[in-house]
């Protein structure tokens, strides 16, 4: 007895002294490398993932918030009431949250970020999101109620995005330089160029997370990002910009490489309405001429999923629609003959700087020579992508990862830079926009995908890999990537 | 004296007007509005034209370079389209790790281009020249990103005796900050190095020629003598010149070594904005480089009349 009694008390005395060593050595901190920089820290006026990615759920948090697996669970919001005819959105919203700086977030910080989105002389690059919104209520600091013109199933996503943050109007006018949220992590410090520091909000009101503070590092150059990790410079990074260099970080005990999928549907954008693509033999010309596997693995090192209309493969109502452009020159061939073009044409292809869009547009200009299409390059910057193809629409043929979740409905929009104009499809999004009870969304959903699968509006790529590569120990990140973000409420390190 | 520096001086004022012109040209008229790359593809027509109110874009090209000309004139250099902080607060900071490392890379390649280039002239045909000719070769030849690339693998990635890349920022103490800098410093200044030892030999090599150079020696100076005492002075204006070069280029063109060390720097500034069609700041820094590289010249030309006295009454 006394002997049991003395070993189970140097058992948990040793047990103890191993959890305090523990304690003690676990690191509570990391750096997190990337390879864009934000422009500034303000997510509901600009564009850029990277602040998404610096901010999302680390600072700034909506009504409800994207999880890592894609799902939506309620954020600011602790639970809400939807009323029956589906325009009505009752949020409760969670006691004692506190911004950044001390001040109380209520309903009227929710009215005033709502409001300040949809506004006249809003700068929200996502406007579109809350056009449905035709009021806000507050009716009491705990609750606000949003009233909707016409049902949206899509509206607890909407609210989901970056876009769509709490923020507050006592901190409104510092928010680039200086953001004030509500979130787990607290803005530290920025050296422009270099890094932006976070350390943990001690006052946060949901669970604290395990690091203390978090560096957010910008590296630019693949071979850089390269041999920043490789010198474990950088504890982790997120979008890794070398595929080629992932199987000796996969080979290396010192790391793991995270490989997930994203939002971004990479297509060969094609002008519709740009002769001869306002043929839709010609576009079906085009997608069997592709062999999309080749692009996948010369462009990509093999990372990337096949995808045959404009929808993400992990979404539960994708239909693989791959079939309806198999790799089939002669079938191109036979097409284009048809269509006029026994002999080819000349078209134009447009490559922003991504290494999909250049590598792949390489190995596209080449296979689409094989059918007699002579598609001459530009390489493109961004700026000059927007204002030439994008706004200008003066382009035969672009490849582009468009990595809004959940964008189908850009095919309703005939103005939209791909110009497909199909009234049957617009119909069709109506309907979808309406609708509320999952299976028939699904159902309509898998008739979009059809449809434009169907008429070839672009050639369809693959969907992007979420490329990671972290030391090993590092524990709690987001594989997917359901939004830009790198999440870092649940990461930690292993003991 | 006098006379020089006043010609000078108007030359250099006139250069910059110029080109103040020139770069606001060329970046206003290259494709791609800043508003609409800020807020991306699901921008809406009514948000871009808010956006670019706010930003100034709205206002005649004319009225927003007499602004910003003027504004520079007063040291205002405006304010960023994308980061939204003044433009000269960033330079400044920025300057704070480019001037640094330009003045580092300078330092090393003249501690290693003088002896070098004084060695192979004094041994001139013979094996010392030869080796230290061909190995200038090679430095001319290798381009410094390669060289960068290489000197991480070693001294980053497999010795682990520097960081990969990053700058430790000032606040840290003078020692990790220089400590950073100095692989980006060896690779920017090894193939500077070896165009100024080659520099320094051919110039040594001309001025051992001269009448003076046998004066020297007839009246019993050693080879060695004469060379420290007449023929290193005389040799020093292309020296000079080149060094002056050097360090504009030390200045403006280590982008690329700024990309690939990942430092905070005025290149990679202008690399940013440019991607981001941050006008604003892409003219401020060209310009600012501009004046740089001019005012080298400028200091350049008056070492010249100190070196070399028949400047001065020739202009």
């Amino acid at each position: 007895m006394g002997h049991a009694f003395k070993h189970t008390f140097q058992a948990a005395l040793a047990l103890s002294v191993s959890l305090l060593a523990t304690q003690a050595i676990a690191k509570s901190d990391i750096t997190v490398a990337m390879q864009l920089e934000p422009p500034h820290l303000d997510p509901t006026s600009a564009a850029a993932q990277a602040i998404d990615s610096v901010v999302y759920t680390n600072v700034f948090e909506g009504l409800t918030r994207f999880m890592g697996d894609g799902a939506i669970v309620p954020g600011l919001a602790e639970s809400w009431e939807i009323s029956d005819d589906g325009t009505v959105y009752t949020f409760k919203l969670h006691d004692g949250v506190t911004f950044h700086d001390g001040t109380t977030m209520d309903g009227e910080d929710v009215k005033f970020s709502l409001d300040r989105a949809r506004s006249e002389d809003s700068a929200n690059a996502q406007k579109a999101l809350f056009s449905g919104i035709t009021e806000v209520e507050v009716i009491d600091p705990l609750t606000v109620k949003i009233t909707l013109k016409e049902p949206n199933g899509n509206f607890l996503f909407n609210l989901a995005w970056g876009d769509a943050v709490i923020v507050a109007p006592e901190s409104i006018d510092g928010i680039k330089t200086n953001p004030i949220g509500t979130g787990a992590f607290k803005f530290a410090g920025w050296v422009q160029g270099d890094k932006i520091d976070l350390e943990r909000n001690a006052d946060y009101w949901g669970d604290q997370p395990a690091l203390e503070k978090a560096t957010f590092k910008f590296i630019s150059d693949p071979t850089a990002a390269f041999a920043a990790v490789m010198a474990e410079d950088v504890d982790v990074f997120s979008g890794f910009p070398a595929p080629e260099n992932l199987p000796q970080f996969e080979a290396d005990p010192r790391f793991q490489v995270l490989v997930g999928s994203t939002e971004g549907e990479t297509i060969l954008s094609t002008n519709n309405k740009q002769p001869p693509f306002d043929d839709v033999r010609v576009r079906q010309a085009v997608a069997h001429a592709i062999d999309r596997q080749a692009i996948v693995d010369g462009a990509m090192f093999g990372y990337g999923t096949p995808i045959g209309t404009h929808f993400a493969p992990h979404h539960p109502a994708y239909v693989d629609l791959t079939g309806n452009s198999a790799y089939d020159p002669e079938k191109a061939k036979a097409l284009l003959a048809e269509a006029g073009f026994a002999d080819g044409f000349e078209t134009t292809l447009h490559l922003p700087p991504p290494s999909y869009a250049r590598r792949g547009g390489e190995i596209i200009a080449a296979q689409l020579a094989q059918v007699g299409i002579k598609a001459e390059i530009t390489n493109v910057e961004w700026a000059q992508w927007l204002e030439t193809v994008f706004r200008g629409k003066n382009f035969g043929l672009t490849i582009v990862s468009h990595t809004e979740p959940m964008d189908i409905g850009i095919y309703a929009r005939p103005e939209y830079y791909f110009q497909y104009d199909n009234p049957a499809f617009q119909e069709l999004m109506t309907t979808l926009n309406s609708t509320t009870d999952p299976d028939e969304r699904s159902k309509l959903l898998g008739q979009a995908q059809t449809m434009i699968s169907e008429d070839y509006v672009n050639g369809y790529l693959f969907q992007l890999a979420a490329l990671s590569v972290a030391k090993a120990g590092v524990q709690g990140l987001w594989v997917n990537a359901p939004t830009a973000a790198n999440d870092l409420t649940a990461v930690s390190w292993a003991d | 004296m006098l006379r020089y520096t006043l010609k000078r001086l108007l030359s250099l004022t006139l250069s910059l007007a110029v080109a103040s012109m020139v770069i606001f040209a060329v970046i206003e008229v290259a494709p791609g509005d800043p508003a609409s790359f800020m807020l991306g593809v699901n921008a809406q027509p009514d948000t871009l034209a808010a956006l670019r109110t706010e930003l100034g874009l709205d206002v005649p090209k004319t009225e927003r370079y007499l602004t910003w000309v003027g504004g520079m004139l007063t040291g205002d250099f405006g304010t960023s389209y994308t980061y939204r902080t003044p433009v000269s607060q960033m330079i400044a900071d920025r300057m704070w790790v480019s001037l640094p490392l330009a003045l580092y890379a300078l330092t090393l390649s003249t501690l290693i281009a003088f002896p070098a280039g004084i060695y192979a002239a004094s041994r001139r045909g013979k094996p010392g020249d030869i080796a230290v000719m061909g190995a200038t070769q090679l430095g001319v030849a290798v381009p410094n990103f390669w060289f960068a690339m290489m000197l991480v693998l070693v001294f980053a990635i497999n010795l682990r005796w520097f960081n990969a890349g990053g700058f430790a920022g000032w606040d840290k103490g003078f020692g990790p900050a220089m400590q950073s800098l100095t692989l980006p410093a060896i690779a920017l200044a090894l193939p500077q190095a070896a165009i100024l030892a080659r520099v320094m030999r051919s110039a040594l090599l001309d001025v051992l020629g001269e009448d003076f150079m046998r004066t020297a020696r007839a009246k019993g100076l050693s080879r060695r003598q004469a060379l420290w005492r007449h023929g290193l002075r005389n040799a020093l204006i292309p020296v000079l010149t080149i060094i002056g070069l050097q360090f504009s280029f030390l200045l403006a063109g280590s982008i690329i070594i700024e990309q690939v060390f990942y430092l905070p720097g005025l290149g990679r500034l202008v690399f940013q904005a440019i991607s981001s069609r941050d006008l604003i700041v892409v003219e401020s820094v060209v310009m600012l480089l501009v004046f740089a590289v001019i005012v080298v010249n400028f200091v350049v030309d008056l070492a010249y009349a100190a070196v070399d006295p028949r400047l001065k009454s020739r202009t």
